[in-house]
């Protein structure tokens, strides 16, 4: 039993709190409105990749200003480049460890640089207004060729050169991109004259070539598994690939501020400290808190 | 202008080089969903048959299908390749679509035989049929039509969720989109995203197709209630069950 | 299980976050889905091509609904209002077919008699038709909104911060209690919403015991 008057005005309250809701809702839902609030100077945004490996990097760049006495922000796990570059460039984002060259490929595909100078010299000039690089360090995290080490000994191998004289078929397992990436198979059949066939293998790659689904497997040279699994990485004397150091990318208008606290740190940053930070977050699982921390005990930086 | 890109590029000749042509992924992507509804049919439809006609269990099934409803088939996906192995990854991704689509199809099933007017079982019942004749020539024909309509929202739910394979690597028409992703290549996801929709309407437009024709002689429910405006009965009959969650 | 122990804060934080993702696609589905439900119940032309519409989109994969999208709005491919609007579109999708199921499961007699002591049509839908298809439409909210939890993992894939980052983080670092943290806490939220929403239409619809059975 009820009365007709009763149940409208509850159902006219639901529609207006339903719509109230939902207008909010199109508020919070806009992240373009909600991010682009100006940050305060004296607050730096520390942002980062979808990839473990660089979440500790921004983690070590953000303690180490906590430290000095800056106030820091964390938008970590900012998904592609294409996702985090233009919120530099706006400045909604002040800092974020970059790759040298996997940054510079992404601002001029074209280039020829591979040695690790040429790519950070050229990096320079790529970069559009208002971007910046501090010092790179020495750690590198860039492609790789890997075999395992059993294949490397039965067909003497060390260089990708080597390659040409192995007598079996040869498969590259990589991301599914790779078979397009000028340092893919085309790649390596025009400056080493390899030919491979390609399987995308995704991110089980290292698994697929201990399994024997590929026998060459792209892996990012910092990868704790080329070390745990016993890989052998294949010499790259012709500069097929880039050479990719970690620097840090920084909007030009805090760059002086930040630059002594940030190239302490590129400075400690080595690339044996690279794979151990890496082998904290996946064999260790710490969290990437706490493996900033105790780097940058360690290395005196804080 | 993009979707006429997208086009050209589903159609030119590249897609047939390369270490996965088109037609491969296309392959692939129907395999997938093909062998995973037809285990999970394997899978529920006799569960659904026991529950509908014995009436009991439906609770727990009702319960067990919300809860699988609610699983992140990506997640689940990662989650059983590790578990069961890298190397066993197409196992691992087929068992993730089959735990999705069998939901739909177990409700199918017993929703089906449900609907069915008690008077007509008691009248099989009467004219002496055993249990089995009952299930057999009364109720799982009654029952096809919303069968049917599980087994559609299934394929339907599962040819759209096969596309997260190309995050693991397994081919399909998730790769072209996983792949253009990371190479900043918006004419080929776009192309990739097509097809995945055309093969869903394709799928759909099967199943349309043989539930229409499944419908028992003599059964025209359906289409008499469609005389009133809103025909409750035809979603009965006829509905696919995405709204079956409710209960 | 100690990974879960040492990571409590950061399940929090991307729990929070995750139901800030998709609670506006399940409200502002709801708003949509009214209006079109009630559209395909009343009229016969709108009702084959709202229906056939919805289901279409329902069909749509929802990483390439991702990607489709950004063309029709004129926004990034990995702006978040991608992953908003893609979750709304599936909720309306589910909401608009039980709303108009729901509007059309109402005793035609008990319409007759609103009409009867003189209820125009709006105050009839409001008070009469809308309270008693209630329950069916909050089965169909409660779909939508097991639904659309679920779905928001998929945001990951295009940069959008949510549980799925358990996912794919937990894939790259091979941590499996990482990602078995993330599937079951969408489920339990997913229960969760699903139990209050239930709650909720007992305590706003008393006559949902009556309604749904009916």
């Amino acid at each position: 039993m009820f009365t007709a008057r009763n149940k409208g005005r509850l159902a006219l309250g639901a529609v207006v709190v339903g719509a109230a809701l939902a207008l909010s809702g199109c508020a919070t839902g806009d992240p373009l409105d909600s991010g682009s609030t100006d940050t305060p100077s004296d607050t730096i945004v520390v942002g980062s990749q979808a990839y473990y490996s660089n979440e500790i990097i921004a983690e070590i760049y953000a303690q180490a200003l906590e430290n000095a006495g800056f106030d820091v922000e964390r938008q970590f796990q900012i998904g592609q480049r294409d996702a985090y570059l233009p919120s530099l460039e706006s400045g909604e984002v002040d800092l974020f460890p970059e790759y040298t060259g996997n940054l510079l490929q992404y601002y001029s595909p074209d280039t020829t640089a591979t040695t690790s100078e040429d790519v950070y010299a050229e990096l320079q000039d790529a970069l559009p207004e208002g971007l910046v690089v501090l010092d790179q360090s020495s750690a590198t995290d860039q492609d790789s060729y890997n075999v395992t080490a059993a294949f490397a000994e039965e067909n003497g191998l060390s260089s990708l050169a080597d390659l040409a004289g192995v007598s079996v078929p040869l498969t590259l397992g990589g991301p599914p991109e790779l078979e397009e990436r000028p340092y893919g198979p085309a790649g390596l059949l025009e400056k080493y004259g390899v030919t491979v066939a390609f399987t995308a293998t995704g991110d089980t790659t290292v698994e697929d070539l201990l399994a024997g689904t590929v026998n060459i497997a792209n892996v990012y040279s910092a990868d704790p598994r080329i070390q745990t699994e016993g890989l052998v990485t294949l010499a790259d004397p012709e500069g097929l690939f880039l050479a990719s150091n970690v620097v840090p990318l920084v909007n030009a208008d805090v760059a002086d501020e930040i630059a002594d606290v940030i190239n302490a740190v590129s400075a400690k940053l080595t690339p044996e400290g690279l794979v151990a930070l890496n082998v904290q977050s996946t064999v260790d699982q710490l969290s990437s808190a706490e493996i900033a921390t105790q780097w940058l005990t360690d290395n005196g930086l804080i | 202008m993009l979707f006429w890109d997208a086009i050209l590029w589903i159609f030119s000749p590249d897609r047939l080089t390369g270490s996965s042509p088109l037609p491969l992924l296309i392959g692939q992507h129907l395999a997938y969903t093909l062998v995973s509804v037809a285990i999970a049919a394997v899978i529920a439809i006799p569960v659904g048959y026991l529950i509908g006609h014995t009436g009991r269990g439906r609770e727990i099934a009702v319960g067990i299908s919300g809860a699988a409803r609610a699983l992140p088939s990506f997640g689940l996906m990662l989650l059983l390749v590790l578990l069961i192995g890298v190397t066993q990854k197409p196992l691992a991704a087929t068992i993730a679509f089959v735990i999705l689509a069998i939901p739909s199809i177990l409700a199918g099933a017993y929703a089906g035989l449900e609907q069915i007017d008690r008077r007509v079982i008691d009248a099989a019942r009467a004219v002496g049929m055993t249990e089995w004749q009952i299930l057999w020539k009364v109720e799982v024909p009654l029952g096809l039509p919303l069968l049917i309509g599980g087994l559609r929202s299934a394929a339907l739910q599962v040819v759209a969720t096969v596309t997260i394979a190309g995050y693991i690597g397994l081919g399909a028409l998730g790769l072209p989109i996983i792949a253009g992703l990371e190479l900043r290549d918006f004419t080929r996801m776009l192309g990739a995203a097509l097809l995945i929709v055309v093969l869903a309407l394709a799928i759909d437009g099967v199943f349309a197709v043989i539930q229409h024709l499944v419908v028992p002689r003599g059964v025209t429910a359906g289409r008499v209630a469609d005389l009133r405006p809103t025909s409750s009965r035809r979603r009965a009959v006829m509905g696919t069950p995405i709204e079956e969650g409710r209960g | 299980m100690t990974w879960v122990l040492n990571n409590l804060g950061l399940l929090w934080e991307l729990s929070v976050q995750h139901v800030v993702l998709a609670i506006p696609p399940i409200l502002v589905g709801f708003v949509i889905a009214v209006p079109l439900g009630y559209l395909a119940y009343r009229f016969r032309l709108t009702r084959g091509l709202i229906l056939t519409i919805t289901g279409l989109l329902y069909t749509i994969p929802s990483l390439a609904l991702l990607v489709v999208l950004p063309v029709f709005l004129g926004i990034s491919l990995l702006s978040p209002l991608n992953l908003s609007v893609a979750l709304t579109i599936y909720a309306v999708a589910i909401m608009a077919r039980s709303v108009s199921d729901a509007l059309g499961s109402v005793d035609p007699a008990i319409r007759q008699s609103a009409t009867a002591v003189g209820f125009g049509s709006a105050r009839r839908f409001w008070t009469v038709d809308f309270p008693l298809a209630g329950p069916v439409i909050l089965a169909g909210v409660r779909v939508a909104a097991v639904s659309t939890i679920s779905l928001v993992t998929v945001g990951i894939l295009i940069g959008v911060q949510s549980l799925g980052y358990l996912f794919t983080n937990g894939f790259e670092r091979r941590i499996i209690p990482e990602i078995l943290a993330g599937v079951v806490l969408v489920v339990v939220i997913a229960l969760v919403i699903d139990y209050l929403l239930a709650l909720l239409g007992r305590v706003l619809m008393p006559w949902s015991r009556m309604g749904v059975s009916a």
